[in-house]
């Protein structure tokens, strides 16, 4: 059991950046469909870096694995992030579909170079960057000595406590500072916050960008600590982005609901492995006979229904959000919008 | 002498256009296609040192050079047409259904079960199979198309974000009911439904392999293009996209529109699952639908709903991608080749929408000179 909470916390680290940046993205007032896009682009930028620096020296140096992936993968989300500004912001393109373009446009680069890296590995083709994922991966030494608790909370690579670190931050961005004011003011009504001297599109710029960055982090954590530095095209991170867009929901546009909704969304991605258990575990409990609860016998099958539970969770957050219309709940009003200062 | 008062002209300023001639507007379009073109060269050439004509020479072959290749074009066309033809109704009155993959697949779902089970039976012909799978999927997609409709005519839940999620459901039915009906045991997948009985497979129409692929959705594209342009629902859609309170003023209930339009997009999305099914693949997957409720959004948005549109972003679309696999190929590079030059094209396409709505004035110096 303790596994599936380790791996409810590692599974919720990736769409925790995702979801993180994009709440930044969305504060702004852009609705950024491109989160699966730039997590890619952030995936492969990092796995990239981290090869070529580990293939260029015989002795490559952990801390510098480090900075390279991390630095290159966010620039690089962040500039998929300005591709989307760019449309969206100063061609006033349409967000939704320049969103799902960056969302097409980065999965076939990543898994394009992704392919290529794996051919450049040669043989099987199987690209590794053990050194640089070993970095991400090290935690603290005292992590696998303090019981149960040390190996749920404490024995995970940085990039874990960095998320949190980071939605803290937000939050506090957000609420008490003046340009985290501003920036939402900005995302609620453009207009208004023009009028009163704020610079309307370099806020939007900047959240969109930066907040592209972040997400693209997710698809580094992804790919260094997720599956160890190496790269399967498969789709996953596509799969992620999209519940890293529900997360947004679901925690409803705030950054420290989606700490722990994340880690929510992790456990009840998971949880379909250890519902024998549990059934097992239940029986004992109650003394009911071997037959009993037959609908958590799962079959491969139903296995399937179960991972709908996050999509649904976040359905049923959407349309309770809406229907009590507390305001403090609410998508930034100007969500998708586009501003144009001429056409008021 | 500058007064501190004086105006500041920006160097580059922006107006709208309104009136462009219509060759003009393709003009500005064939332009970005070019320079499209012109990029995904570039990016051939980085990647792989080839002579990007021959590139494109090549993904000439790979999407029409044998009479077998045509036909998948242009069966695959026919498909994101569809998709985008079922998509235009909602997206004109601004009902952002993101969704469409989900209602595919969730039709696709339904043919299939009726496929496999009425074809164990064989109690009917084919062509009254066909017709009961097609309602079946038909009903399906609207379902589906109608759920998040309902919610936003009651309560305005976004629709963008509660469609988006109705995929993922979708797809999970998609994976348990895969596991459910595979063939052989154990491999996960369905396999071909009836392979030898051929029972629920599109026959051939006038001897041609996808005639009646390309007759299905023919049609819908010019019903689809009659409806929005001549009849009272279309008007009622037009009006509603363009303001919602117009709408009302008008007399036209926003809540019974988003209903209505709703179910015909997902119907026709399911039909297409149903196509997709039992007339290309005969058999059902995750991937059934493989990103096309996604790029069929593109396509109805870029065509400004105009189905007849559609038909030709569709075919340059899929055109692109059976070219960049036949690169993949003949080159030893990847098929993600063929998403990275569409995301290219795709953006290009969407760029040249500004220059084609708005003129760009360069602030002239004359004035900026004389103090």
């Amino acid at each position: 059991m303790i596994n599936l909470f380790i791996s409810a916390i590692v599974f919720g680290t990736v769409i925790l950046y995702g979801a993180l940046g994009e709440i930044l993205t969305e504060k702004s007032g852009n609705l950024n469909l491109g989160v699966p896009g730039v997590m890619y682009l952030g995936g492969i930028a990092g796995l990239a870096s981290a090869f070529a620096y580990e293939i260029s020296t015989p002795n490559p140096i952990p801390a510098v694995c480090l900075l390279i992936s991390f630095v290159c993968a966010f620039l690089a989300a962040a500039l998929g992030g300005l591709i989307y500004s760019f449309l969206t912001i100063t061609l006033r393109a349409n967000q939704n579909v320049t969103g799902l373009t960056l969302t097409i446009f980065g999965g076939g680069v990543a898994n394009f170079f992704g392919g290529a890296l794996n051919t450049l590995a040669g043989g099987v083709g199987q690209i590794s960057v053990a050194t640089t994922s070993a970095a991400y991966r090290a935690s603290l030494p005292l992590g696998s000595k303090l019981g149960w608790f040390g190996q749920i909370f404490l024995n995970h690579g940085f990039m874990v406590y960095l998320a949190i670190v980071l939605a803290i931050l937000m939050h506090f961005f957000f609420n008490k500072t003046r340009m985290g004011l501003n920036l939402r003011a900005v995302g609620e009504n453009p207009a208004t916050a023009d009028a009163a001297g704020i610079n309307v599109t370099r806020y939007k710029y900047l959240a969109t960008c930066i907040g592209a960055g972040i997400s693209g982090l997710g698809g580094l954590y992804y790919t260094m600590d997720y599956i160890k530095g190496t790269w399967a095209s498969e789709g996953t991170i596509e799969a992620l982005g999209w519940l890293a867009v529900a997360l947004v929901i679901f925690a409803v546009w705030r950054s420290l609901n989606a700490i722990w909704g994340s880690y929510l969304f992790g456990f009840l991605t998971w949880l379909y492995l250890y519902v024998p258990q549990i059934r097992a575990w239940l029986i004992g409990a109650l003394h009911l006979d071997q037959d009993a609860l037959q609908i958590l016998n799962l079959t491969r099958s139903s296995q399937e229904l179960f991972k709908m539970l996050p999509y649904l969770a976040t359905i049923l957050v959407l349309i309770l959000v809406s229907m009590r219309k507390k305001r403090e709940n609410q998508p930034p009003a100007s969500l998708g919008l586009p501003y144009f200062r001429e056409e008021r | 002498m500058s007064s501190p008062n004086v105006h500041h002209e920006p160097l580059i300023r922006i107006a709208k256009r309104d009136g462009l001639a219509v060759w003009k507007n393709w003009l500005i379009r064939l332009v970005f296609v070019l320079i499209a073109l012109l990029l995904s060269g570039l990016f051939i050439y980085a990647v792989t040192k080839l002579n990007p004509l021959k590139v494109y020479a090549a993904m000439f072959e790979g999407a029409l050079g044998t009479k077998r290749r045509v036909w998948i074009t242009i069966r695959d066309t026919m498909m994101l047409l569809c998709i985008g033809v079922g998509l235009a109704p909602a997206f004109k009155m601004k009902f952002w259904n993101v969704g469409a993959e989900g209602q595919i697949l969730v039709g696709g779902v339904a043919t299939a079960g009726l496929m496999i089970y009425l074809g164990k039976s064989a109690a009917m012909s084919t062509p009254v199979m066909l017709l009961v799978m097609a309602l079946a999927s038909i009903v399906a997609g609207a379902v589906w198309g109608v759920i998040p409709a309902v919610f936003k005519a009651r309560w305005g839940t976004n629709e963008t974000l509660f469609t988006l999620m109705m995929n993922y459901v979708a797809i999970q039915i998609t994976s348990y009911c895969v596991a459910l009906w595979e063939n052989p045991f154990g491999s996960n997948t369905v396999g071909q439904i009836n392979p030898q009985t051929k029972a629920g497979w599109f026959p051939r129409v006038f001897g041609l392999d996808f005639g009646l692929n390309v007759i299905i959705v023919m049609a819908l594209t010019i019903g689809m293009f009659l409806y929005l342009k001549y009849s009272k629902h279309g008007y009622e859609i037009a009006v509603l996209g363009e303001s919602e309170r117009t709408a009302r003023y008008a007399g036209i209930k926003p809540s019974r529109v988003f209903i209505r339009t709703m179910a015909i997009s997902g119907a026709i999305c399911g039909l297409a699952g149903f196509i997709a099914v039992a007339g290309a693949s005969h058999t059902i997957s995750t991937s059934t639908a493989g990103g096309r409720g996604f790029t069929a959004i593109i396509v109805a948005w870029l065509a400004k709903f105009n189905t007849f549109v559609m038909l030709l972003i569709s075919f340059l679309l899929v055109f692109l991608q059976k070219g960049a696999i036949e690169i993949a190929s003949q080159f030893k590079l990847n098929d993600f080749a063929s998403n990275v030059i569409t995301g290219i094209i795709l953006f290009c396409i969407i760029a040249s929408e500004f220059f084609i709505n708005y003129r760009v004035i360069f602030h002239k110096r004359k004035e900026a000179g004389s103090k």
